[in-house]
């Protein structure tokens, strides 16, 4: 409750109306035993965030990031606390009813993009889409408008291999976007790429976020990103040592 | 659908990797389905030598015959019994016989034979001994007889000879008499061929004084396959005099010669397809460690294990199923050819398959059930090798996986 009073002090209560909360971890906790040796991962977390955030969590290597973003993303189990996304408690949900939760409410963008190579730009963008059984009409209408959105109409019909790693990086957005999941998961999205096609990533993800109002949560430690986020929250050690609204806002 | 799409679209991801993995279940396929076929029509052809050349697929006898096989446990046929076998689907003819053994002897030489009567429908419909003439006539009536090619050549004895018959009589009587040779018969069996002769039944009836008895009456049917079942059938017809036998109780050393034979191929088989399941299994370890990450994150993404498994399943199924086709393609038209132009064997092995009374001829099988029993194995090792991915996945944690 403390470091939850901490970060309202720095002004974040503005956004957490209680209506639009989607993210709500509460002390949330994970040791890893590599070698029977504890590693205090995480250590009594507490993390909220609102609809339309643009967050980014930054710290070193072994800092605790991605172990928070897999939690949050119900890849990962807290050994304890909560974790409420749109008031579920995603850590008592049996593996299947999380499988179907991630499907429905939760949108991943990972660092080496992870496009199914037989698949074309098309078919990888409304993967997530068709597991939801969506109409095709549906899902036609919503991917001719995104791949508009990001200027990659013209490689629809194009496999990942003949995509640049930028390109390849736009289509696995549109791919966690596509379905309208609650929020974005995107694990270093931009590790990979160039600053051209970093910048042009974040326009795009800016421009959807302003557009769609989607939360967009990143673990990152790439400078271009932190620049553009409006939240960043700091961890060392597996703890959130500071949680600051950016000038960007 | 979508799913049976991607796996389509998977197995070409690695098109070489592909490529050799059906060609050794198409190799499998090839060498196996011509083998079955080939072990199959050996094995009708054998059956059908013995069956449909003398004994028919079962026979009728008064209760004893076939222990004492005398004329003395012959019995007189029932035309309303005959007419309700007639009736039995499964049935394609039905035939009394008398059979018994006789002296033949013509100048100095005398010799051992088996005498057959046959009835009119024995002698056109059943073992249609019209048809294995190669000099002279079938006489209906008359002292007339057949004398099968070895035994003609034994006696030195050709068409319009006479020869006498020496033996006992039904009721201890003696039976003799003098017939003429109307014509040679040559049949496919060696035993038959060296020492049978044929007479119309009521010559035979005449000759050994036994009117109106038959020993046998002899059922061939329009299917091998329908042998049990129809035999029941007979069975439930018959009254506690008779006794009724398929072919696999009256030569049960031939039967026990195919058991053996098609526990030998099985055998062969087992082992082939054994190395070809060790070969996709390996492709499939292969696959599976390749493609962790994708998988790990398939799952991280929403998809369920199960739709993960199917997909996987379809994968392996796929190339099983096209391997095998092409397998069947590529191994059909052998098994077609063989079939309409047989393998002839010669010397040795010959002899053996003559001295058990067999025509020494490879024909393979058409029968559609070769066919289908090697669609269905291809389809049990492509299951049991789809077993292996199905556990992967099961086990599998999304977030370990996704580590490359």
């Amino acid at each position: 409750m403390e470091k939850r009073a901490k970060q309202s002090d720095t002004g974040i209560e503005k956004l957490n109306s209680k209506d639009a909360t989607v993210i709500d971890a509460h002390n949330i906790s994970k040791t890893y035993n590599p070698g029977g040796i504890p590693i205090r991962a995480i250590k009594n977390i507490h993390l909220h965030l609102s609809k339309g955030e643009f967050v980014a969590l930054v710290g070193p290597s072994g800092s605790g990031k991605t172990t928070l973003l897999n939690m949050i993303g119900g890849l990962d189990q807290p050994d304890s606390g909560s974790i409420l996304i749109n008031n579920t408690d995603i850590t008592r949900l049996s593996q299947a009813k999380l499988v179907k939760f991630r499907l429905h409410h939760i949108g991943f963008v990972f660092q080496s993009y992870n496009l199914i190579p037989v698949l074309t730009a098309q078919e990888n963008a409304e993967f997530i889409m068709l597991l939801q059984k969506i109409k095709k009409f549906k899902r036609n209408e919503r991917i001719d408008m995104l791949f508009q959105a990001v200027g990659l109409s013209d490689k629809k019909n194009v496999r990942p291999s003949q995509l640049s790693g930028g390109q390849q990086q736009r289509v696995a957005v549109l791919r966690a976007l596509a379905s309208k999941p609650q929020f974005v998961l995107a694990d270093e999205p931009t590790a990979n790429l160039d600053s051209e096609a970093a910048f042009n990533l974040l326009d795009i993800m800016l421009k959807l976020n302003k557009e769609e109002g989607m939360t967009y949560i990143f673990s990152t430690h790439d400078q271009r990103v932190i620049d553009r986020v409006k939240r960043v929250i700091k961890l060392v050690d597996g703890e959130v040592v500071s949680d600051k609204i950016t000038d960007i806002l | 659908m979508w799913i049976f799409t991607l796996a389509w679209k998977n197995i070409w991801r690695n098109k070489s990797r592909t490529i050799i993995v059906l060609s050794a279940i198409a190799f499998a396929s090839i060498i196996s389905l011509p083998a079955s076929s080939l072990k199959e029509g050996i094995f009708q052809n054998l059956i059908s030598n013995i069956v449909g050349s003398y004994s028919g697929h079962i026979q009728i006898h008064q209760k004893g015959y076939w222990q004492e096989q005398t004329l003395e446990n012959g019995f007189v046929s029932d035309a309303n019994l005959t007419f309700k076998i007639r009736q039995i689907p499964e049935v394609e003819h039905i035939a009394n016989r008398l059979e018994s053994f006789a002296l033949i002897s013509s100048g100095e030489i005398t010799k051992g034979a088996i005498v057959l009567g046959v009835d009119s429908i024995e002698k056109f419909q059943f073992t249609r001994v019209c048809d294995k003439l190669i000099r002279g006539i079938f006489m209906d009536s008359g002292q007339g007889l057949l004398l099968s090619e070895g035994l003609s050549n034994k006696m030195k004895k050709n068409v319009n000879d006479t020869v006498v018959l020496i033996g006992q009589g039904y009721r201890g009587s003696i039976a003799a008499d003098r017939f003429i040779v109307s014509g040679i018969i040559r049949l496919p069996s060696p035993k038959l061929n060296s020492g049978l002769l044929v007479m119309p039944l009521t010559e035979a009836q005449h000759f050994f004084l036994a009117d109106s008895i038959v020993t046998t009456t002899s059922l061939l049917l329009k299917k091998s396959s329908d042998l049990n079942q129809t035999a029941h059938k007979i069975r439930a017809l018959m009254n506690k005099d008779h006794e009724v036998m398929t072919w696999e109780e009256i030569m049960p050393d031939i039967k026990q010669h195919i058991q053996t034979d098609s526990i030998n191929m099985r055998i062969v088989q087992l082992i082939l397809y054994m190395l070809v399941g060790f070969g996709i299994f390996s492709t499939i370890v292969i696959m599976m460690s390749e493609r962790r990450a994708e998988h790990g994150m398939l799952l991280a993404l929403g998809m369920s294990k199960l739709r993960l498994q199917l997909l996987l399943i379809t994968e392996s199924l796929y190339t099983v199923m096209l391997g095998s086709l092409l397998g069947l393609l590529l191994g059909a038209p052998l098994v077609f050819y063989l079939h309409k132009f047989p393998l002839r064997i010669s010397g040795a092995a010959a002899d053996a398959y003559a001295k058990f009374g067999f025509e020494p001829i490879f024909p393979t099988s058409t029968d559609f059930s070769i066919f289908l029993y090697q669609s269905l194995m291809v389809f049990i090792i492509g299951t049991m090798v789809s077993l292996y991915p199905l556990s992967v996945v099961h086990r599998m944690k999304a977030i370990f996986a996704m580590k490359k």
